[in-house]
């Protein structure tokens, strides 16, 4: 693999999120007991041999930043590349840019040019850190070096499925050769029947490239990956399709993050996510292991350390810290890190945010489609 | 220019602690397992980072693979700095004088040079033995407060136990006038808890004494303490009365963990304000399985439970088949236990392998009227690190395994 870099965008889909991105982005919000959305991406990139990583951040990214510290669990504090935030910063009279309300991809990586060209890399991959997936990007940049492309998308195979904003997504068409013939951007389901090929927003391109055509967009005032770049130069460029067959998970909407976490609780998925050669890192909490009293009732749960259990826990993820009083019952739901659960509560289908305290006997119910959202610090 | 320090800390790690049995066959005491995601140094280690002393070394010399690379470079106690941290020393060759550490005094004489790069106020003697929680800082404040020479941790033992110790005996200022070492008649109950405080000026010039004397065995309770009270020397004691566990048997390993699953235990793990650190394993929350059932007991991140726990410590990376009881006991990180096994009161290495329906060890109480106990184990099983027992396998109490039975 020639040398290649990561970028990584942390702050798709914050909009989609309610409560859970009222002060964080979606990058930083927790998941599976210990974990942060970013850990995946992040991890992915330093598992794949790479040591430089420019993280894009746009607004709320405090909590981001509290997570990924100097970037020494991910073994990215190093002399030579290591991790770089790279927060919007003004750039006098280009406007917008300097704010941070990036319109599209093209934009905000006008905000990394100088990072990108500081850069001796080969290769670019531009990660976003809304997906739960373990991947080699090593096979990617074998494969986009094989077929020497100038851009390589990677895709799964899945069913389109519309979002509440009515976005469902970036789908290619794909030729024998792995050549991207067709870029379709959010079409309508009613025009797309059965599993199609799902961008996953995780591209390889060549640096110089990249550089060009952030310089083009920037002087044309377009901003948009996908459709100023991807579908626009479809045919003059030569863009493949990389298809990942393993588990992906795209976090996109509250239901699509509570599905994520059930996910979890089934084996072969977290045997694919955490239990390979590549690891997931994340901040470390200096926690004793968890507790379990004699009244504990745990089935199908996850639990993570500094926890005491002590009431019922079912086909829940019980995240870092939390205490579950006597007789409350946790049905179907999210507890994130330090939530109190006190004695004779049940909730059901709930994700409660970090700093929860829900008070002795409350009952909270939600539904499976549409789970109960409980910001960080409520009591209740 | 190196910063001086004021205190220096000395952990002495080389021991092996052989009734410990199997369980030190591949590593030294210090790195053995303790409290589901912990090794028994993560305590004296965080102790000196909780009481504000960031310079440690760590004197290794039996089996120290597997101790180095927990402690690397002392990250996971915030102990890689950039003046002092913490530095293995394990004995090395000096021209035509190799020699291993003969003593645990020679093990500090050896290493003196590493001690006066520092030019410290004081020297804090420490072992990787115990289990506790102590401000090193306060006995340092104790020890300049009452101008000793040397002042030693003790701490209230009954005076049936007195006769396993290093005995104390002082006045009623604590100013020491006798130490005997495990005395048959115990005149006062003040056990020396192996730390102690050194003025270091004073305390190179006993060791320099000491090694210059052919017949002395070079350790600090039988020569470098008796030698500094018979000059005269002021030695104090420093009470201390918090929870302290010598985890050097079977029987008090597995008590110490035990206690860590009172509702109102002595070690405060989770104590923010004096946490203890480990090196931490990395792996995804427990996952409790649609038929698992635990009660009263501990488990920590990567371990799969989908059998029964009762009253037990599980370490990380623990896999629990179905229908498999693990009760009073405490299994070591990453073994496996198989579908239907039944374990009762015993310790399980590392990375061992339980076949399926195997039966390792018995209740206690059961034990007692079927068996005979084991010169180590007494009443409990115990398996080595890595090792396998076949399925439908059976392992009586008392028995100590360290090789495969299938």
């Amino acid at each position: 693999m020639k040398s290649t870099m990561g970028l990584l965008f942390a702050y798709q889909n914050d909009e989609q999120m309610k409560a859970l991105t009222q002060k964080r982005a979606l990058s930083s919000i927790p998941f599976g007991g210990r974990y942060r959305i970013v850990d995946f991406a992040l991890s992915n990139l330093v598992n794949s041999g790479i040591t430089k990583v420019g993280i894009i951040t746009r607004d709320s990214y405090q909590s981001l930043m509290d997570h990924l510290g100097s970037g020494k669990e991910w073994d990215l504090s190093r002399k030579n590349g290591g991790m770089y935030l790279l927060p919007p910063f003004s750039q006098g009279g280009s406007g917008y840019v300097g704010t941070g309300v990036y319109r599209g991809k093209m934009e905000a990586l006008l905000n990394a040019a100088n990072f990108i060209r500081k850069s001796d890399a080969e290769n670019v991959i531009l990660t976003s850190a809304d997906c739960i997936f373990n991947m080699d990007f090593r096979d990617v940049v074998d494969f986009h070096e094989e077929k020497e492309a100038d851009i390589t998308v990677i895709y799964h195979k899945a069913a389109l499925e519309q979002k509440d904003n009515g976005e469902t997504g970036t789908i290619y068409t794909v030729g024998e050769d792995g050549r991207i013939l067709d870029v379709a951007i959010n079409p309508s389901p009613a025009l797309v029947k059965g599993e199609v090929n799902l961008g996953i927003s995780q591209i390889v391109i060549g640096r110089g490239l990249l550089e060009t055509l952030i310089a083009e967009c920037a002087s044309h005032n377009m901003y948009s990956l996908h459709r100023d770049v991807l579908q626009r130069r479809v045919n003059d460029l030569k863009i493949y399709g990389y298809e990942y067959d393993g588990y992906c998970a795209k976090i996109d909407s509250v239901a699509s993050y509570f599905d994520a976490n059930m996910d979890l609780l089934n084996e072969d998925i977290r045997k694919a996510l955490f239990y390979t050669d590549r690891q997931i890192f994340t901040k470390i909490r200096d926690e004793s292991p968890a507790i379990y009293r004699d009244g504990s009732n745990v089935k199908n749960s996850l639990v993570a350390d500094g926890c005491i259990i002590e009431g019922t826990v079912e086909n829940s993820v019980i995240f870092r810290g939390v205490r579950v009083r006597k007789g409350a019952v946790i049905r179907n739901s999210i507890v994130m890190q330090d939530c109190e659960i006190q004695a004779g509560s049940q909730l059901e289908y709930a994700i409660i945010d970090k700093d929860v305290v829900i008070r002795e006997n409350r009952k909270l119910f939600g539904y499976k489609m549409y789970p109960m959202v409980l910001a960080k610090g409520s009591v209740v | 220019m190196r910063t001086k320090k004021r205190t220096v800390a000395m952990l002495l790690a080389g021991g092996q602690g052989s009734r410990l049995g199997v369980l030190t066959k591949k590593v030294a005491k210090p790195a053995i397992p303790f409290g589901g995601k912990y090794r028994i140094i993560d305590f004296p280690l965080s102790n000196c980072v909780n009481s504000g002393i960031d310079t440690v070394g760590v004197l290794t010399q039996y089996m120290p693979l597997d101790l180095n690379a927990y402690i690397g470079n002392g990250q996971p106690w915030d102990l890689d700095r950039n003046d002092g941290g913490v530095s293995v020393l394990p004995p090395y060759s000096r021209g035509a004088n190799d020699e291993w550490y003969k003593g645990t005094a020679n093990a500090i004489y050896q290493n003196m040079h590493f001690i006066e790069r520092y030019d410290p106020e004081y020297v804090v003697i420490l072992s990787g033995d115990h289990i506790y929680k102590m401000d090193y800082n306060a006995m340092i404040e104790y020890h300049e407060e009452k101008g000793a020479s040397a002042t030693i941790a003790a701490l209230n033992v009954t005076l049936e136990e007195a006769s396993r110790f290093g005995i104390l005996n002082t006045n009623e200022d604590n100013k020491v006038y006798e130490f005997e070492e495990k005395p048959k008649h115990p005149k006062s109950t003040k056990a020396s808890m192996g730390v102690y405080v050194f003025t270091w000026a004073k305390l190179k010039k006993y060791l320099e004494e000491d090694e210059a004397d052919p017949t002395s065995s070079n350790d600090f309770g039988k020569n470098i303490i008796p030698n500094m009270l018979n000059a005269g020397e002021p030695l104090y004691t420093y009470e201390f009365a918090g929870y302290w566990k010598d985890v050097g048997t079977l029987q008090s390993l597995w008590e110490a963990n035990m206690e860590l699953l009172l509702e109102d235990s002595p070690v405060k793990l989770n104590d923010n304000t004096w946490k203890i650190y480990a090196r931490n394993p990395n792996e995804p929350p427990v996952y409790n399985g649609p038929e698992s059932e635990i009660k009263n007991s501990m488990v920590c991140e990567g371990s799969v439970i989908n059998g029964k726990v009762e009253h037990s410590v599980i370490f990380y990376g623990v896999h629990i088949g179905e229908g498999a009881v693990i009760k009073d006991s405490v299994i070591l990180p990453n073994s496996v236990i198989g579908d239907g096994a039944i374990v009762e009161y015993s310790i399980i290495g590392q990375e061992t392998k339980v076949g399926k329906g195997a039966r390792i060890g018995a209740a206690e109480e059961v034990a007692k009227a079927f068996c005979e106990p084991g010169k180590m184990t007494g009443y409990m099983a115990v398996l080595a690190d890595e090792i396998k027992i076949g399925d439908g396998v059976i392992v009586k109490p008392g028995e100590m395994l360290d090789q495969d039975r299938v």
